[in-house]
């Protein structure tokens, strides 16, 4: 896949990954083995028909390779571009046993790109009994497409001014288009039949009880995600100059802060410390970098347990980010303006591995140091906003804030049903559509026919 | 889109806006607040909610021009829209979790100075609504910046305060307190204070020697406004709180002020905040 240069793209915003020509994109279909049981398929969590479609794209009939993909997928342009292939599908591929295995994130990404093709309009009765999404993000999208398609006439209401949730206040522009590509599939949802009414917060501006009570509608599926970021809780954590990654990522992504026409303000600093290990640390601190920051990633385990997928590594390496690893944030340091100084780290050892199979990290008493920067961003995971759980009776949630709802979907609260980050805390894109599609299938046999 | 309906100047730099915003009117108590965009290059601005219609189906703000955003947010016109307008937000004031009878026995006291002024009257009003008169000190630096004197004297025993003298009460809003209940005898249950931080913290700090329990309201910087991206976090007896979803009104005995009037001059050297003065700014266009 070609790239933009690190030394060249550390100065624009736009997307590293330049894409497959058709020509590219057919050789490297010509390699996939059209196996007969499919090993890459069922680790897919929406299970496109990936040999399907590879074998129309090797043909070269990109928009009937889009029609097989769309039949799982309303964003294959998102999720060729953002899901941990190499834990999922390519993970699976038999090529890659020996040598490389076929590059279906790739592929999804040429054919959602270049497709002219569109989902078929279902058909909708006058009368279409109505189901109300809570959230505009992935988990809300694929379930709003599956159920407009069985012709259930859906509204998605979404608290900011966009729609495509972390698609587009948390992963940036230079991974993942805003207009050209998370725009582009948001409207292949709208042309289904969707509606979609923002700048509406569900619990604030209108609660569930009101949407099934007062609103008509048969069903409400939350995929509100886990927006809430998590703090250290470590001195000097509220001086000027630190930021949780969701504020830096919504002010550059949402807000375009990083471009001179817009309105939002920025600052990075001269030197920039994240702290984190996952695709929202590397997503920051590569954005950091483009804003001028010299940024560095400071994370408490080592190299082998960043949870980030190897592709952002790789990128970030590219682009002259430090790592420093084995290392914990004590912290932070300012001046008497309140102004971020510094950041005192301790030194960490791995120790015995913890619940999630990683060796926990241990402290190395005695080992403390200072690193000067001028801001600092906790990337260190999010957990889901408690509003709707405020605002609705009877929702059961767990000690983390995660709704509780069974693997279809459905909450404690009948007609009420949930998916995504909002159920099982942060996780992945394409985990959240799953979901959301799951759900949608609940919602059709709760709800009966359209 | 969300038409601006009415636009009054109130003082120089403050103005009233009425904006037909019915799904946030319906829903609108006294306490919450908005958060309005003017355009799609424009900051995501909150603002206290300063009156509503739900019949009529509109939301009144006051806004001071302080940096770029709210000066373009005060060069719209009626006929006019936000691009957003969002809410509302935030916890509706502790009062409205008092039963009437129990609101009886309070004798609840606002303070209010400069652009806070117009927050105010919800409150009061919601307070008179239910037949409880209640009583607000307004402060100003100068008569000319008094803001919904008139408005407020409708619903509740107003007590004007000027730093010169020009009008009321001479001295700041804290002095006036200390008189009201010193020199006139006057008993308070509760306070509730809103406007410039620093306006609060003293407020507190006079409630306190008076032992009156104090609210404040803090306006902190937002982006999201719904508890995304802690921007607004502030520091409430030790722990961090979320001003968004946790506030907007807090007790004020436990407010790390200082911190909080630190917080909000995060961006005030950033480049973009002085736009309004470089001729860079297209809120007219």
């Amino acid at each position: 896949m070609p790239e933009q240069a690190p030394e060249e793209r550390i100065k624009n915003f736009k997307e590293v990954t330049l894409g497959y020509s058709l020509e590219q994109a057919r050789l490297e279909a010509s390699r996939c083995l059209d196996c007969k049981k499919p090993r890459c398929v069922p680790r897919c969590p929406v299970e496109i028909d990936i040999p399907g479609f590879i074998r129309l794209l090797r043909e070269g009939d990109v928009d009937e390779a889009y029609r097989v993909i769309a039949l799982s997928s309303s964003l294959p342009s998102v999720c060729g571009r953002v899901c941990p292939q190499e834990n999922q599908c390519e993970g699976g591929c038999i090529l890659g046993i020996k040598g490389e295995s076929v590059a279906i994130g790739n592929l999804e990404r040429f054919v959602g790109d270049h497709a002219s093709a569109q989902a078929d309009i279902p058909e909708r009765k006058p009368d279409a009994k109505k189901v109300a999404i809570v959230g505009a993000g992935p988990a809300g999208l694929a379930c709003a497409a599956d159920l407009a398609k069985l012709g259930y006439a859906v509204t998605v209401f979404e608290a900011l001014h966009k729609e495509g949730g972390v698609l587009v206040y948390g992963i940036p522009e230079f991974r993942l288009p805003k207009e050209g590509v998370v725009a582009r599939e948001v409207d292949a949802v709208r042309r289904l039949g969707v509606e979609f009414c923002l700048d509406e917060v569900v619990g604030r501006t209108v609660t569930v009880d009101e949407l099934l009570d007062s609103r008509g509608f048969s069903a409400v599926f939350l995929g509100t995600g886990a927006g809430l970021p998590r703090f250290m809780n470590i001195p000097g954590e509220n001086l000027n100059g630190v930021f949780s990654a969701n504020e830096f990522l919504t002010r550059a992504n949402l807000m375009h802060a990083y471009s001179d026409r817009y309105a939002t303000p920025i600052y990075a600093g001269r030197k920039c410390v994240v702290v984190g290990g996952g695709n929202v640390a590397m997503d920051a601190v590569r954005t950091a970098r483009r804003l001028g920051a010299d940024a560095s990633i400071v994370y408490r385990r080592s190299e082998q347990e960043l949870p980030a997928r190897a592709e952002e590594v790789r990128h970030a390496r590219e682009e002259g980010i430090g790592f420093m690893m084995l290392t914990n944030p004590v912290r932070v340091i300012g001046n008497d303006k309140g102004e971020v100084t510094g950041i005192e780290c301790i030194s960490m050892e791995l120790g015995e591995p913890d619940e999630s199979g990683r060796r926990s990290p241990v402290p190395v008493e005695g080992s403390n140091f200072i690193v000067n920067c001028d801001t600092v961003i906790m990337a260190l995971g999010t957990t889901p906003n408690p509003l709707i759980k405020q605002t609705t009776d009877g929702l059961d949630t767990d000690r983390r804030g995660c709704i509780t709802a069974s693997p279809e979907g459905a909450t404690s609260r009948p007609g009420v049903f949930a998916g995504g980050d909002a159920v099982t805390g942060a996780a992945t894109v394409i985990l959240a559509m799953g979901a959301g599609r799951k759900a949608a299938a609940a919602i059709a046999g709760y709800i009966g026919g359209a | 889109m969300f038409e601006i309906i009415r636009k009054r100047d109130l003082a120089p730099a403050i103005t009233e806006m009425r904006v037909y915003a019915p799904a946030v009117a319906a829903a609108a108590k006294p306490g919450q607040f908005v958060i309005v965009r003017t355009d799609k290059y424009g900051e995501r601005i909150p603002l206290t909610i300063c009156d509503f219609s739900p019949e009529e189906g509109w939301v009144t703000i006051v806004t001071q021009a302080i940096g770029y955003s709210t000066t373009c947010i005060n060069a719209l016109e009626p006929g006019q829209a936000f691009a957003d307008f969002v809410g509302p937000l935030g916890n509706p004031s502790d009062l409205l979790e008092l039963s009437d009878e129990e609101l009886r026995r309070e004798r609840v006291l606002f303070v209010a100075g400069g652009v806070g002024t117009a927050p105010v009257y919800p409150q009061a009003k919601w307070l008179k609504e239910r037949g409880i008169e209640c009583d607000v000190i307004i402060g100003a630096k100068t008569k000319d910046l008094f803001t919904y004197v008139d408005e407020m004297r409708g619903v509740a025993r107003v007590h004007l305060c000027t730093d010169d003298g020009s009008e009321g009460f001479h001295g700041m809003v804290t002095a006036l307190l200390d008189k009201l209940v010193e020199q006139d005898g006057m008993k308070f249950t509760r306070c509730v204070a809103i406007g410039p931080m620093i306006m609060m913290k003293f407020t507190t700090m006079t409630a306190r020697k008076h032992s009156i329990p104090v609210m404040v309201s803090l306006n902190a910087l937002m982006v999201d406004g719904t508890g995304m991206c802690g921007a607004c976090r502030v520091t409430v007896d030790g722990k961090t709180r979320f001003t968004c979803v946790e506030g907007p009104e807090f007790d004020g005995y436990l407010v790390d002020f200082d911190e909080a009037m630190r917080r909000q001059n995060m961006y005030r050297n950033n480049p973009k905040t002085h736009w309004h003065l470089e001729d860079k700014c297209n809120c007219t266009k």
